[in-house]
């Protein structure tokens, strides 16, 4: 079991399980712990399996650290060193910390990819139950060399995940029953705020963590005004009074930077506003607005600023080039005297503001863009290797002008032709289920069958056709892990044949007796089975 | 297609047609035909413009004699393009059709800052700067002063335009503000101009309400246009606002103070000039004795100062003797500025009427009305004699002789009203006079006096018969047309109660009740978890919304909410709200989903459309009241009652409910388009209140969903939006909602269509 290649990361002793003391490994994929005085691991773990890790509170007398699984297994390790308890845990857990993000999220994506493309994909679909859920094959094997074939178009179109709206609100203070508060900080939700204020990013990279340790950071990140979106004096000794400073500034560039769509913008809405003194009474000046009514304003100030952080934020990861470009467009599109790059979004906005879509007669199908992952092939077709003769444009008109003349030219010599009642007795000799058409096809399937039986035909033939491949793929066969996969591949097509293939058959000789619809099938396994019995025979007499 | 409304062939740039848009032609045609007035209510998003524009386009063609122009009205500068564009296309549709170029010449007219292509000019921000710009380049005695001083820069864009640009006309052709810059550039013409001078032969003309409905722009701007018009106000539910705003003036402190150094400065040119140029002041007096009218076309560039009179009410006599003299009109002036500071130091409300006031002044420091009446005219003609550059800097000067030439002009219509300080400071000494205006009417009458026919027409006018009667004129037709639906698309709803059964109203007495906003708060947050991307949210003032937000806050509702959807909420900063607004389509737009809160009657409400995703659902918290304490309100009600017999609530039911469905309106655009739309108030369930929503709103509530709990409401919209996500194909529609030219001709249909138009 001991794979000695693994790269260990960490190794902690004294570490007790189940109450038993023993030695913690952390290594490249996985953790494990072994009792003492043994050389085998009597606990592994996947970091993709495991869910969260836990970690008992300060204080507490047991220095604990938990590791819940994805099935919702636990398994807890108690750091029992006397000295270095404490220090041996906090190793442990930010290793982890490290390493289980990006497992996890290998592990779900692939979880989410396979998902997905067995939801698009019916086949597939009834494939996999075909071979899987029957236990035909297991799932691993199945998805060994889809997944890979796959994976690569996709990996470029991935989408970001964003980031929830709510995620401060998510951060729930909880009492810790002696007047003091305590926040639970995950780390995606320290990732949340860092991509929606880059402006505490900042300050986490300026004083963490030579100035304050993380915690003191976060702490303070609390109690500060910042955090509460209400503020309005913020004192000038805390850390973030810059970062509100940023995002005011922040928030009045975009306002400067006006909007892109003309028909949002409210400030050219009006043609020709009154002068000053005319119309209705002016509204009532702002001079007389008490303290809450301020306070008021700045909560939806900072509603806006941060909604409109948070939607920046799940932009700007998905194409910062896209985002750079048109921001520098829309800075040109509003400094007014350039207004030659205006007219095209303009326009576009009025026609659509315009457009009666039901009103129109078929207005075209909406096409899918093309994702081409080599265009040249695109434009050019498969095209054998060897060279091939061409023709040229002249040869074409100088062959077409001979058609044209013979066809001009065209005599039809009458002495020679068939008499009335031979072509059509040839017709129909020709025609399907004539004499001479009876040995190449029988009636075709579909009019034979009912469309259920063909539909199970089909799947068999696709199952069928997936196992084969995964058998013929095993030739030749040069190692040892080939070797062992096509004996389990022949077993497959046998339990295949057996739980599959017999009871159809036998269905449906229960009810037309007459046709042999598996016959091509099992052609195709026996043959499968005859190179599996020459491979074996070969190997025994290279054996002996 | 083409259609036959009776007997008239129109054009119609589409291959189907709604039996509604069939059903307004036929009545726009009717008006047409009666030269008469018309109120035509069609439902938001049923392709009114189009409808509109193939008829009367039609008419013209037909009839070259009888209609000449159109004239289209509307409110912002997007409405003006997109009705631009859509006369584009029926243009198109015709060259198409019938293969031949029309000779028709259509353009868009907008302010300076929106087709001034002088590089400096163009560059300045707000429209004040740019028209006294290019004031200051253009105005005519700049020009004939550089005549004999080349060194003084003007626009090179008005002074090729004036060269060679009036003697071609603009070729024909659909013009949109772009359009014109881009001609103007190429040209070396000024657009500006280019289209003011075009509007006389074009035939259609797409400009904003102001431009015929204040005096002052509409005497310079839409004075030559003939008669045979058809003048046409689309969006016209808030008319009356528009047309009282134009007439009304208010007079603070800050104002007489300017006013009072533009005297001063007036005075020390006066003196200067006598010095050096005396008998230009004698060439004035000596004009002014004569009463000789200023030549017409001087006067083109010096829109800054123009009469708010009346066309019809400017006086044809000569100015009177006592101001005739420079001296004399501006010590005139600083009596009358002391006499308004007098008035403004007060320590109560002082009320009173327009003849109230001129006896006032009259005993007080003895001025007349006679030479009031001419304020306006005389500062104009001083401040063309001293050639005063930057005319901006006089805006408060003008603007207290605009106030002495209407005071004095109109005895009816008009009240003042001088508050010492505001309502809610009253320990702030802060007084201003409010001469305002009353009667809508005033603005609009001279229009529907000249113009042959004048349609008003909205996706709101109801009630239909309030309209004529505050503005004064008879109509001919009447109409409200429902929207015939294959599939109820929009799903009325009225909120009452809570779910624990507390009834949920903005009414003044219980607006902050705990229960009420936390009600309103949960109605909000149940409705983000089922309704689909972006969802509106209208507040009946700016104050309201402020306390609820914060209450919702500190209650945890916001939080709750953010989990769902992001949250924009608009300010009273119009920069700030566009950046939000924009925001919020892009979250709306990426799948994320959103929520706008915002105010009836604000910025929001009046010019942006929530159409397909962008407005899921529309929610109303509360009637959208106008703030009744307000004295000018009062006293406008007063008038109501007292000329109109409109009584003040049902006005003010009205006006609530045009802005109600106005706000809930935005948000269907089109048969394609679905959105709920919720009321969240008990109020909205009685009859005069249901009753005043539009029709095509009115008839799709049903008697069950009137004073639903959230609970209700949240199981009605689920069902609805999971309706409504169904694939919705054009064979559904057909026959019904959509008509093929086929279809339309089959006598069953035509009686349907009948049935449509529901005249008031």
């Amino acid at each position: 079991m001991a794979a000695s290649s693994e790269e260990v990361l960490l190794v902690l002793k004294k570490v007790r399980q189940r109450k038993q003391d023993g030695t913690l490994y952390l290594m490249a994929e996985r953790i494990a712990w072994s009792p003492e005085g043994k050389d085998r691991f009597t606990v592994s773990h996947l970091y993709a399996d495991i869910r969260c890790q836990k970690i008992s509170p300060d204080g507490k007398a047991k220095i604990q650290l938990q590791l819940v699984l994805h099935t919702g297994e636990s398994t807890t390790f108690h750091f029992a060193s006397e000295s270095t308890a404490l220090r041996d845990r906090d190793a442990a857990k930010d290793l982890l910390q490290q390493l289980l993000p990006k497992f996890k999220k290998k592990a779900n994506k692939e979880l989410e990819e396979k998902n997905r493309m067995l939801q698009e994909d019916p086949v597939l679909f009834q494939l996999y139950k075909d071979l899987v859920v029957s236990q035909v094959i297991s799932a691993e094997e199945f998805w060994a060399n889809r997944l890979s074939m796959n994976s690569v178009d996709h990996s470029s179109s991935k989408q970001e995940v964003g980031i929830s709206a709510a995620f401060l609100a998510d951060i729930r203070p909880q009492t810790d029953g002696c007047n003091g508060l305590r926040y639970n900080l995950t780390s995606d939700i320290i990732e949340s705020i860092f991509r929606t204020y880059p402006a505490v990013k900042q300050k986490y990279a300026e004083n963490v963590p030579h100035n304050l340790t993380e915690k003191d950071f976060w702490t303070r990140f609390f109690q500060s005004h910042y955090f509460h979106r209400d503020r309005i004096s913020t004192g000038l000794q805390d850390l973030f009074s810059e970062c509100a400073k940023q995002d005011e500034k922040g928030l009045k560039s975009m306002v400067v930077q006006g909007v892109k769509n003309p028909l949002v913008d409210l400030l050219s809405l009006e043609d020709k506003t009154l002068d000053e003194g005319y119309g209705p009474a002016p509204s009532t000046s702002n001079t007389g607005k008490s303290v809450k009514e301020n306070s008021n304003s700045a909560i939806i100030k900072r509603f806006n600023h941060h909604s409109a952080m948070v939607l920046a934020a799940g932009l700007r990861k998905q194409d910062p080039f896209s985002d750079q470009a048109s921001e520098t467009s829309s800075t040109d599109g509003n400094s007014r005297d350039s207004d030659l790059f205006q007219p095209p979004i303009k326009k576009v906005k009025l026609q659509e503001a315009i457009e009666y879509e039901d009103l129109q007669r078929g207005n075209g199908q909406k096409t899918v863009a093309l994702n081409l992952k080599k265009s040249d092939r695109y434009s050019h077709g498969p095209v054998p290797i060897q060279n091939q003769h061409y023709s040229t444009s002249q040869d074409i008109i100088n062959s077409v002008s001979i058609i044209q003349h013979e066809m001009t030219s065209y005599k039809p010599s009458l002495t020679q032709v068939m008499s009335n009642s031979t072509a059509s007795s040839a017709i129909v000799a020709l025609s399907p289920g004539g004499v001479l058409m009876q040995a190449g096809t029988q009636q075709a399937i579909n009019q034979m069958v009912p469309s259920e039986v063909q539909s199970e035909l089909k799947h068999l033939y696709v199952a069928a056709g997936e196992l084969l491949r995964h058998f013929w793929s095993c030739f030749p066969v040069n190692t040892p892990f080939l070797e062992e996969k096509v004996v389990k591949m022949r077993s497959n097509l046998e339990r295949f044949q057996l739980t599959k293939l017999c009871p159809f058959q036998e269905k449906v000789q229960r009810q037309y007796l007459s046709t042999n619809l598996t016959g091509h099938l099992e052609e195709m396994l026996q043959t499968a089975y005859n190179k599996f019995h020459a491979w074996q025979t070969r190997r025994m007499l290279r054996k002996t | 297609m083409k259609l036959n409304i009776e007997g008239l062939l129109v054009y119609f740039p589409y291959d189907y047609i709604y039996p509604e848009q069939y059903s307004y032609m036929l009545e726009l045609k009717r008006t047409l035909d009666a030269k008469g007035h018309g109120v035509l209510e069609m439902p938001s998003g049923t392709g009114k413009t189009i409808s509109l524009l193939s008829l009367i386009v039609a008419y013209q063609r037909t009839y070259p004699l009888e209609v000449t122009k159109l004239i289209y009205c509307s409110r912002t500068v997007p409405e003006i393009e997109k009705v631009v564009e859509e006369l584009r296309k029926l243009m198109e549709f015709y060259a198409k059709e019938t293969g031949e170029n029309s000779h028709f010449l259509a353009l868009a007219l907008s302010s300076r800052k929106n087709l001034c292509v002088h590089p400096e000019v163009s560059s300045l921000r707000f429209g004040k700067e740019v028209d006294g710009k290019c004031h200051s380049l253009t105005a005519s005695y700049i020009r004939s002063q550089r005549q004999s001083n080349p060194s003084l820069s003007v626009c090179h864009f008005y002074e090729e335009f004036d060269a060679i640009g009036r003697q071609v006309p603009l070729p024909a052709g659909i013009y949109n503000l772009d359009d014109l810059k881009e001609f103007g550039r190429r040209k070396g013409w000024c657009p500006y101009y280019l289209a003011r001078y075009s509007i006389i032969h074009a035939n259609i003309v797409v400009y904003s309400y102001h431009y015929l409905l204040d005096p002052k722009i509409a005497d310079l701007v839409s004075k030559e246009l003939a008669k045979k018009s058809v003048v046409v106000f689309d969006e016209a539910h808030n008319i009356d606002n528009v047309c009282i705003d134009s007439m009304s003036v208010n007079i603070t402190r800050r104002i007489i103070d300017r006013s009072q150094a533009n005297v001063e400065t007036l005075q020390t040119t006066i003196q200067k000039i006598k010095e050096t140029d005396a008998a230009k002041l004698k060439e004035e007096y000596r004009r002014l004795v004569e009463g000789l009218k200023e030549a017409n076309v001087a006067r083109e560039t010096d829109i800054y100062l123009s009469n708010p009179v009346l066309p019809d009410e400017i006086l044809q006599e000569a100015i009177p003797g006592s101001i005739r003299t420079a001296e004399h009109f501006v010590g005139f002036m600083k009596r009358f500025l002391e006499y308004l500071k007098s008035r403004l130091r007060i320590q109560h409300v002082v009320q009173e009427s327009s003849p109230q006031f001129l006896k006032d002044i009259f005993e007080k420091v003895c001025i007349d009305r006679k030479p009031l009446r001419f304020c306006a005219e005389r500062l104009r003609m001083l401040l063309r004699t001293l050639e005063i550059a930057d005319i901006t800097d006089f805006s408060g000067i003008t603007l207290i002789s605009n106030f002495a030439t209407l005071v004095s002009t109109y005895s009816k219509g008009f009240t003042i009203i001088i508050e010492p300080f505001e309502d809610k400071t009253p320990t702030i000494a802060n007084p201003v006079l409010h001469f305002s205006c009353m009667d809508p009417s005033i603005a609009i009458k001279p229009v529907f006096e000249r113009f042959q026919s004048v349609i008003i027409t909205s996706g709101t006018l109801s009630p239909l018969d309030i309209y004529p009667r505050i503005l004064d004129f008879r109509p001919v037709t009447t109409a409200s047309f429902t929207m015939t639906l294959a599939r109820t698309c929009l799903c009325p709803l009225i909120v009452g109660r809570g779910n624990d059964q507390v009834a949920i109203s903005s009414k003044f007495e219980t607006r902050e009740d705990f229960a009420v906003i936390r009600n309103y708060g949960n109605l909000l947050l149940e409705l983000s978890a089922i309704v689909p991307d972006g969802i509106v949210a209208f507040f009946t003032s700016y104050v309201y919304m402020e306390n609820i937000v914060a209450s919702w806050y500190e209650q945890g509702i916001l939080e709750n909410i953010q989990r769902n959807k992001l949250i924009f909420i608009e300010t009273p900063d119009a920069a700030e709200t566009s950046m939000a607004l924009e925001k919020y389509q892009e979250a709306c737009e990426n799948g994320r989903g959103a929520i706008l809160l915002s105010v009836a009657r604000g910025k929001v409400s009046e010019g942006i459309d929530f159409v397909h995703h962008y407005g899921r659902a529309v929610i109303m918290f509360g009637v959208p009241y106008v703030y009744t304490q307000s004295r000018i309100l009062k006293a406008r009600l007063e008038y109501l009652r007292d000329q109109f017999q409109i009584r003040e609530n049902d006005f003010l039911t009205f006006d609530a409910m045009r802005h109600a469905a106005q706000c809930v309106g935005r948000a269907i655009r089109g048969k394609t388009d679905y959105g709920l739309m919720i009321f969240a108030d008990k109020r909205y369930a009685r009859a005069d209140k249901r009753g005043k929503l539009p029709r095509w709103i009115q008839e799709h509530i049903s008697d069950g969903s009137l004073n639903l709990t959230i609970d209700e409401t949240i199981q009605l919209s689920k069902h609805f939006l999971r309706q409504m996500a169904q694939p919705f194909r054009r064979e559904d529609q057909l026959g019904l909602s959509l008509l093929t030219l086929d279809q339309l001709q089959s006598e069953e249909m035509l009686q349907k269509i009948a049935q449509i138009a529901h005249q008031a």
